[in-house]
Order: structure tokens, then C-alpha cells, then sequence
């Protein structure tokens, strides 16, 4: 659908109420919405939903939802809840959904900050943390909820069912309520909040306007061609906004299919059973696949995993050719063609890919083994490079122009610029109006014509494709004026399966030293082939042997910056394992996974001051937070290992080794 | 994360909630156990024990192993046969019940050591366990036509509902001896559940779980008393649950009743506390 030219016919689809009506009128019988329901998959279709959402948003009305109000929103996706932010938009109210495990302190910042009177929980762990919140936050006046087990002795809830019934009951009064206060929206309106999880501070709320995530919802499906009726499933927060624009805005945009997975647990399962042809998936998921796939596979048999070999490696010359549309010998087509039908094809099916047409990744970088398995498989898997307050794209690699190092090309109508300090800076349509009662911050953020700055330091290659080193702030320097970019080096750590998180330190000093966090599963696996027994995690994490491999791994990532001559001086030469995960619920990353860097220096300093000053082992007691809500101490004697620098391919400054 | 707050609001919550007032006035005795005494040759099992269980209660029994607690267990269930003794269910004196009879007069338990079918899938055992209520010939279900299609599609509703109660949706096609102890324990309770019965009969359903899985189990078994009024018997070891859970109490050791009343009062008896501590007598 490109954007109709001023023909008075745009004031019909630029909110998104007007966008359901228009669907509803034009193809009510259509798939809209899918949910599990005892095990079963149903449908709502268009007309259904309109239905819905105005006998819910009359509800709201009654309940005294006033144009301007804002709805919290929270819980796991849920047709409902998104339903609920379509009515509350259709009384001209602003949704605000919040991560779903958030604690009840980080939800309570929100709900005060945005001054809402309503909100809507999806269970009784929400709703709990909710009428926490009500006693501190007394405008919080209305809180609905949509699953009912458990609160049947609630006091001060009411059930989606119940507004919804309030709802016929004013419509029955008033048939055309929600209709006229629907016609009143405009594109300029405000149309969401997202508060953003901030590495540092506090969240920000960022306020899009229906033309920010319009634009951007058919920015991005004219760029890679999205359809009416393609399958998509829905299982990222939906508070965060790159749900926000595939499952919500382009759904009603382009009139894709959003299907909710039954549980978190079952996620994989529904997207074989979906079978999506729109995908997105955080760098992590797509890792943690590969890394099922391959352990399953080292337990298969002789022929079976020979046959895994031969055509993943002839996969991994041929498919992203075929992919990209270069030309492909004849002989290799044939034997990727046996190949799908013996392997890629079954795999596929098994991740659930099978009929997927373009996938994304974002949010960090990818490592090239990752990107290129998907790619390999025949799964159209690109990079996206965004943020909430372009309303997600600011650029996709084109088709035909994939490349595991860059995030792509500037889509539609976004302008890219790199300033002098090296930061990235764009304007498009769909930046954000502002960020909450928070000038400052706005303008800090945003120039007066309307270019963002993004806080990434990055530059564009000569293909033309953005290539992003670090977020700016973190770049630094060594003592010796060797560039520090903590984020590239972690990434390149990450890439390893064994290796789940990691935490790079070195600016202002003499060289780089990082904190490793190992993949629980990747490693307990590797343990377990070799007969190493362990019990728990920090155990693992202890091991000498699991030392040694990680060492080996970070070896070869100071082979590879070593390669770069302006990298060679920031190779890795001290590591200590952690005894404990990082953990969001700890504060020490965001809901997004992004480590905080600031908090982790402070938190673990006595472990940081013993990588810098020759220490061989170092003790260290963190307060952690169970996922109850209770607190505990988690104590650690961690090993601290030493790793010889690589000879450079440039400059090999001699640097003052540790003592 | 800011300590203090947290810490404050939980206060809070603790302070506002109303408390789980586990004083419950119950009226009607749904099954009564009158001068029981079984043996085995000449080990006593179990000796003059007469107690009640009220309908819609949660009646715990508790002892040092070896205490009988599982004979009488059986005898409700019609495993075992006391010699001496009359068990009153619903009204009716019961001579000899076998164990498909109590199933049919709304009886279903758990086992302590799971007696699941190892080589079905979840919803298979569970299915199982509408067994006694699936009417239709042999002969129709075997075309799968008409009349068996209809009920079949009934009991999977049925078993779907216990499932999502359970939130065992995940495990729903993986044959039971794959999982793991703490969710085959769930998947057995969930099959007594299909039974929909009056009287739940459990045997040590907290075994070998951590903090965690008892805090699960417990908000499970008060959720089947809550939301389907089903009363409930079990055998527990874990105190803290005892405690926590339960309406009345009935301690057993060697055999013979030592305490039965309300958990505070049970805590306070020196008997009772005598035979966990083994002070001999």
C-alpha cells in the first residue's frame, strides 16, 4: 500500500482505529489474530476484532477513560492486550505497554511517570504487582485483567469480560460512541509511549506519533515486500518497539496475520506449528537454535551426521550465493537441491522456517557464522539497524546485498549523516516527538531540525552500507592511544557458542581485560561429552578445563585484532570468569539484554581492581535478587588468567606487561 | 536495584493482604474412619484409628515413617481391607470396596513413587484418567464415529483445561518417562484431576521437590480446593507445608492416632513432638 496522495481519502487510514475499520469493512472475514486455546489454534477475523475493540473501548469510555488518558499495558502477547491498545487509541488515549518482567518497582516508575489512571494486566503476577503499585501510586485508578485463574478473591480488578459488557451496554445507548471519537484522531496525535531501557538512568519515554509508525510500518513492508495475510508470531515484549511496528502497526498497515504463542515455553513449538513467513528474532535466539541444532546433531548417528557436514559446508559456499542471486555452477545447484530435500529442508522445517520469506535481526551485532547458517539454509535472514525513536528502521540490507559486517542501507526516506566525533545521526519520518516531561533529554536528543542522534559511533563503507563500531560513549582509549571499542570486542567474544555475555574494560588503561559469562548450555554440554561433572553453575564456571577453553576462544579473537592494525593493541591479555550470570532482574543488564556497562564497574570493582593489578584470583560478594523478589548473596573465588598479545600485522606497541 | 523501596512495598502488601484464614468451619463429613485396625500377620499396621474428613477441607495426615499413613491411605482407597473397623463415605457404610469402586464413587489419589504410564505422552496419561467416564461401546470408538468422536472431544476438553491449569502445556505430547520427577508428579495429579472427583487422595505430592516446585504444588492443590471445591487428604512430611496448607491435622505413629486437631494445636502437642524428636515410649 504506498501512501495515497492528498485525495482527502488520507484521513481514513492514518490512526490506526480508522486502519481496523477500513479492514474490517473491506475484508471482515479475513485472519487477523490467532491464540492457542487448549491446545487448539483460533482465529479472529477482522470483523471480529473491530467488534471487540469497540465494545471495549465503549467500556473504557464508561469506566471514564478520558481522550488524552494513558493505558498501561502488561503481560505476554496476547490478542486481547493488543486489542486494548487499538481501543484505548480509538478514545484517543495513549497505550503504554511495559516489559512484562518487569518488578514491581521498575513498573511503578512507569505508571507514576506516565501519569496513568488504567491499566490492563494480562494475570493474576501482573495484577499483583499492579495493586502493589496502586497503594504507592494512587492514580492508579482502574486495573482489568484478561486470564482469570487466581483472582477470584480479588477485590478491585475487573475482568476484560466485565468492561466489554459495560461496553454493549453504552453502545446499546449510544451506537455510534466509539465511531466519533475515532473520527476525531489525527496522524499527528500522539498515538504510544516507549519508555526506552536506558543503559543509564532512568527510562525515557518516547512518545510516536500514528504518522511515525504508520510511515514506518509501510517503509518496511514496501522494502522487502510484504503481503496482506502473512503469518507472523508475535513473542517479543510487546513493549518494546520493534513488536510494536511488525505485530501492531504493520498488521493493521499491511493486514498481516499475528499469531500469539501459547506460553513462553512452547514458543518454538507454535512457530513450527505456524510456520511464519515474516520473522524476527533477537541475535541470542538465532544463537541459541544453532547451538540446539548442533548439540542434537553430535548425538545423531554415523550417516546422519556425515551427511550434516557435507551439506552444511557445501550450504555455506552455495545458499547465500542462491540467495543473493549470483550464478551458481550447475553441478553445486543440483547438490544444494539434493541437499534441501535431505537436509535444509528438514531442518527448516524443525526451526519452524520453512515458509519464511525475509527475517530480521537486530539489536546486536551478529556473528558471521550465525548469520551466514541461516543464510546457508536458504532462510532470507538480514540485519536491521534501529531504535525506538526512529520507529525502529533506519536501515535493512538491501536483497542481494547481505554482508555479516554491516547493518544495511538507510531505508525509504531516512537520511543518514556521521558527525565529526564519529556518531550516526538520521532524520526520517518516523522520529519520535518527544520524550515524556522530559525537555531536557528531547533536546539533547534531537536537534532542531530533526536529526537524531543515536549514540552509536559508526561509519559508511564504500558500498554504501552503515557499518556501527560502539555506542559512542563507550569508545575510548587505551593508555597508549590504542581505540577502545568494548562492544566490538565483546561481540566478537559472543560469537562463540560457549560464550554467553562478556564485559570488556581498558579505557584509561594498559591494555584490555574482560569478565566472561559462559553459556550454561553450551558449556554443560561440552562438560558433559568430556565426562567432567559439574553441579551447578558457578561450578562450571570454575572449572579449570572450561578455563581452559575459553581461553583458547579468546586467543583467537586476539588473532583476529591482531589482523587489524588499528585494533592489534587492544587484544584481550587478562580474563576471569564470572560465578554468576548477569542478570537483568540484578540490574546489571537491561530488559534488552544491553550490558550496563557503568553499574558492572561499580558493582564489581574489587574484581576489576584485580585484573589491573596482577592478581591471580580474586574473591567477590554480589547481592543478587532471586526471581521471587528475595534477596540473597552470591560469593566467588574467581581464577585470573593471563593470554601472551599476538604479534600484529601493524603496529606492535610494546605495552607494559601486568606484573 | 534500590533495596529499601522493594522491601517497603512488600511490608505493605504483607500488612494489606488479608491473610489466608485457614479457619474454615466445615459442616459436613464426606468420610469417616471408625476403629480401623489393619495388619498384616503379625505387624500392626494400623490400630483403632477413627478420624473425619469434612467436605471441602483439607485434611493432612502426618507421622515419622512407617506410621501407617499410606495403609490408611489404602484402605480409603480400597487397597487394603481393614479387619476391624467401618469406613463411611457419603453416608454409606462401605464393606469391602474394591479399588474401581472408589474411583466410580468420585475417590482418585497419587502415588508416592508415580505410577504413571511411562511410554504415553502427557495428555494421554491424563486422558487415562476420564476412563471411568467414557461411555461409549468398543465398537464405536473403534470407527471413531458419531457418538465416541463426540465424548472424545469432550474428555480432550476436558484434559486440555486440567493442562493449562497445571501449565503443562509444554510437555503436552512428551511420553512421561522422559520428564523429569517434579512434573510427573504434576502430570499424576492432573490425571486424578480428570476424575473430577469429591475426595483427592494424595500421597506425598511434595517429595523430592525444592522450595520452588512445593510453592507450585501448593498453589495447585489450593487452587483444585478453591476453584473446584474438591476435598482434599494428604500425606505430607514437609511441616512447613503442613502447616501452611491444611485445615485439620491427624498424626499417626506406630500405628495409633496421636493428635488430630487444627495445626496449631497439633504443633503444641508434646506428643506429637515426641514421636518426630523419637523420644521412645
Amino acid at each position: 500500500m504506498t501512501t495515497p496522495a492528498a485525495d482527502g481519502r488520507t484521513e481514513t487510514r492514518d490512526t490506526f482505529p480508522k486502519l481496523l475499520a477500513l479492514r474490517a469493512a473491506s475484508g471482515p472475514d479475513r485472519p487477523a489474530y490467532r491464540e492457542k486455546e487448549y491446545g487448539i489454534w483460533q482465529t479472529y477475523r477482522w470483523g471480529q476484532v473491530a467488534d471487540e475493540v469497540r465494545r471495549l473501548a465503549a467500556g473504557l469510555a464508561d469506566l471514564g477513560f478520558r481522550r488524552g488518558d494513558r493505558l498501561i499495558v502488561v503481560g505476554d502477547n496476547r490478542p486481547r492486550l493488543y486489542w486494548s491498545m487499538c481501543a484505548a487509541q480509538s478514545l484517543g488515549g495513549v497505550p503504554v505497554p511495559v516489559y512484562q518482567d518487569s518488578v514491581a518497582d521498575e513498573l511503578a516508575y512507569v505508571v507514576e511517570h506516565a501519569g496513568a489512571r488504567f491499566a490492563i494486566a494480562e494475570n493474576q503476577e501482573q495484577v499483583d504487582k499492579l495493586q502493589e503499585i496502586q497503594r504507592r501510586v494512587p492514580g492508579l485508578e482502574v486495573v482489568i485483567y484478561v486470564d482469570p485463574r487466581g483472582l477470584r478473591h480479588y477485590r478491585d480488578v475487573l475482568s476484560y469480560e466485565a468492561v466489554q459488557q459495560r461496553g454493549a451496554r453504552r453502545l446499546a445507548a449510544e451506537p455510534g460512541l466509539v465511531e466519533a471519537e475515532a473520527n476525531q484522531g489525527r496522524g499527528s496525535d500522539d498515538a504510544i509511549m516507549l519508555y526506552t531501557s536506558g543503559t543509564t538512568g532512568r527510562p525515557k519515554g518516547a512518545v510516536l506519533s500514528y504518522d511515525n509508525l504508520v510511515w514506518a510500518a509501510r517503509a518496511g513492508a514496501e522494502f522487502d515486500g510484504l503481503r496482506e495475510g502473512d503469518e507472523l508470531l508475535s513473542y517479543l515484549p510487546m513493549a518494546w518497539v520493534g513488536d510494536h511496528i511488525f505485530s501492531y502497526a504493520q498488521g493493521y498497515v499491511v493486514g498481516l496475520v499475528v499469531n500469539c504463542p501459547e506460553s513462553a515455553a512452547t514458543v518454538m513449538t507454535d512457530l513450527r506449528e505456524i510456520g511464519p513467513t515474516y520473522y524476527f528474532a533477537p541475535p541470542r535466539v538465532l544463537e541459541n537454535l544453532i547451538t540446539q541444532v548442533t548439540i542434537r546433531m553430535e548425538d545423531a548417528g554415523f550417516l546422519k551426521r556425515w551427511l550434516f557436514q557435507y551439506f552444511m559446508t557445501l550450504a555455506r559456499r552455495v545458499g547465500p550465493a542462491l540467495l543473493d542471486r549470483q550464478s551458481v555452477g550447475m553441478v553445486d545447484r543440483l547438490l544444494y537441491g539434493l541437499g534441501t530435500l535431505l537436509i535444509y529442508g528438514p531442518l527448516k522445517n524443525t526451526l519452524g522456517m520453512s515458509r519464511v520469506r525475509v527475517a530480521y535481526t537486530a539489536g546486536e551485532a551478529v556473528g558471521p557464522e550465525i548469520f551466514n547458517f541461516y543464510r546457508a539454509l536458504g532462510v532470507n535472514m538480514k540485519q536491521l539497524y534501529g531504535q525506538t525513536e526512529a520507529s525502529v528502521f533506519v536501515t535493512i540490507h538491501p536483497n542481494g546485498e547481505v554482508y555479516s559486517d554491516t547493518v544495511g542501507k538507510p531505508v525509504s526516506k531516512v537520511e543518514l549523516r556521521i558527525a565529526e566525533s564519529g556518531e550516526v545521526l538520521y532524520r526520517s519520518p518516523g522520529v519520535f516527538k518527544e520524550y515524556f516531561k522530559n525537555p531536557q533529554a528531547t533536546n539533547d536528543t534531537k536537534t532542531a531540525d530533526g536529526w537524531v542522534h543515536t549514540g552509536d559511533a559508526g561509519y559508511l563503507d564504500e558500498r554504501g552500507h552503515l557499518r556501527i563500531i560502539d555506542r559512542a560513549r563507550d569508545v575510548g582509549r587505551l593508555n597508549d592511544g590504542t581505540l577502545f571499542a568494548p562492544k566490538f570486542i565483546e561481540n566478537k567474544l559472543k560469537f562463540f557458542p560457549h560464550i554467553n555475555e562478556a564485559v570488556a574494560f581498558g579505557h584509561g588503561r594498559d591494555f584490555v581485560a574482560v569478565f566472561v559469562n559462559i553459556d550454561m548450555i553450551a558449556v554443560g554440554d561440552w562438560a558433559e561429552r568430556r565426562n567432567i561433572g559439574y553441579a551447578s553453575y558457578q561450578e562450571l564456571a570454575g572449572l579449570k578445563e572450561v578455563h581452559d577453553l575459553v581461553e583458547s576462544e579468546i586467543e583467537r579473537v586476539n588473532r583476529d585484532l591482531a589482523a587489524d592494525p588499528r585494533m592489534a593493541g587492544a587484544q584481550i591479555r587478562r580474563f576471569l570468569i564470572l560465578h554468576k550470570a548477569l542478570d537483568a532482574d540484578d540490574g546489571e543488564l537491561t530488559r534488552t539484554n544491553k550490558v550496563r556497562r557503568g553499574f558492572i564497574g561499580e558493582r564489581y570493582k574489587p574484581l576489576v581492581d584485580a585484573l589491573y593489578d596482577g592478581s591471580r584470583r580474586a574473591g567477590i560478594k554480589v547481592d543478587v535478587t532471586f526471581e521471587d523478589g528475595r534477596k540473597g548473596m552470591i560469593e566467588g573465588d574467581l581464577e585470573i588468567r593471563d593470554l601472551a598479545p599476538h604479534p600484529g600485522s601493524g603496529q606492535s606497541l610494546p605495552l607494559r606487561k601486568a606484573s | 536495584m534500590a533495596h529499601d523501596p522493594s522491601a517497603c512495598l512488600r511490608e505493605a502488601i504483607r500488612e494489606a493482604s488479608p491473610p489466608m484464614t485457614r479457619q474454615r468451619s466445615f459442616d459436613e463429613v464426606l468420610l469417616s474412619v471408625e476403629n480401623i485396625s489393619l495388619s498384616f500377620g503379625g505387624v500392626k499396621a494400623l490400630t483403632d484409628i477413627s478420624f473425619d474428613i469434612c467436605k471441602g477441607e483439607i485434611r493432612a495426615i502426618i507421622g515419622p515413617n512407617g506410621a501407617g499413613k499410606s495403609s490408611m491411605l489404602n484402605c480409603i482407597n480400597g487397597f487394603y481391607h481393614p479387619q476391624q473397623g467401618v469406613i463411611t463415605y457419603k453416608g454409606v457404610r462401605r464393606s469391602q470396596m474394591r479399588p474401581h469402586e472408589a474411583a466410580e464413587q468420585g475417590i482418585a489419589r497419587t502415588f508416592q513413587n508415580i505410577a504413571l504410564f511411562r511410554g504415553m505422552s502427557t495428555l494421554d496419561n491424563i486422558m487415562t484418567g476420564r476412563n471411568l467416564r467414557m461411555k461409549t461401546g468398543l465398537f464405536w470408538q473403534a470407527l471413531h464415529f458419531g457418538p465416541a468422536r463426540r465424548e472424545e472431544i469432550e474428555h480432550r476438553r476436558e484434559a486440555e483445561r486440567i493442562i493449562d491449569f497445571l501449565e503443562i502445556q509444554h510437555i503436552r505430547k512428551v511420553p512421561v518417562g522422559q520428564l523429569p520427577y517434579g512434573l510427573q508428579k504434576r502430570v499424576e495429579l492432573g490425571r486424578a484431576l480428570a476424575a473430577q472427583p469429591e475426595l483427592l487422595l494424595l500421597d506425598e505430592p511434595m517429595a523430592g521437590m525444592n522450595i520452588e516446585e512445593k510453592q507450585d504444588m501448593c498453589r495447585f492443590v489450593l487452587d483444585v480446593n478453591d476453584e473446584f471445591g474438591t476435598t482434599i487428604c494428604l500425606i505430607e512430611h514437609d511441616m512447613g507445608v503442613v502447616m501452611d496448607i491444611s485445615d485439620r491435622v491427624v498424626v499417626l505413629d506406630y500405628g495409633k492416632k496421636i493428635g488430630d486437631g487444627v495445626p496449631d494445636e497439633i504443633k503444641s502437642n508434646q506428643a506429637v513432638i515426641d514421636a518426630y524428636l523419637g523420644v521412645s515410649h
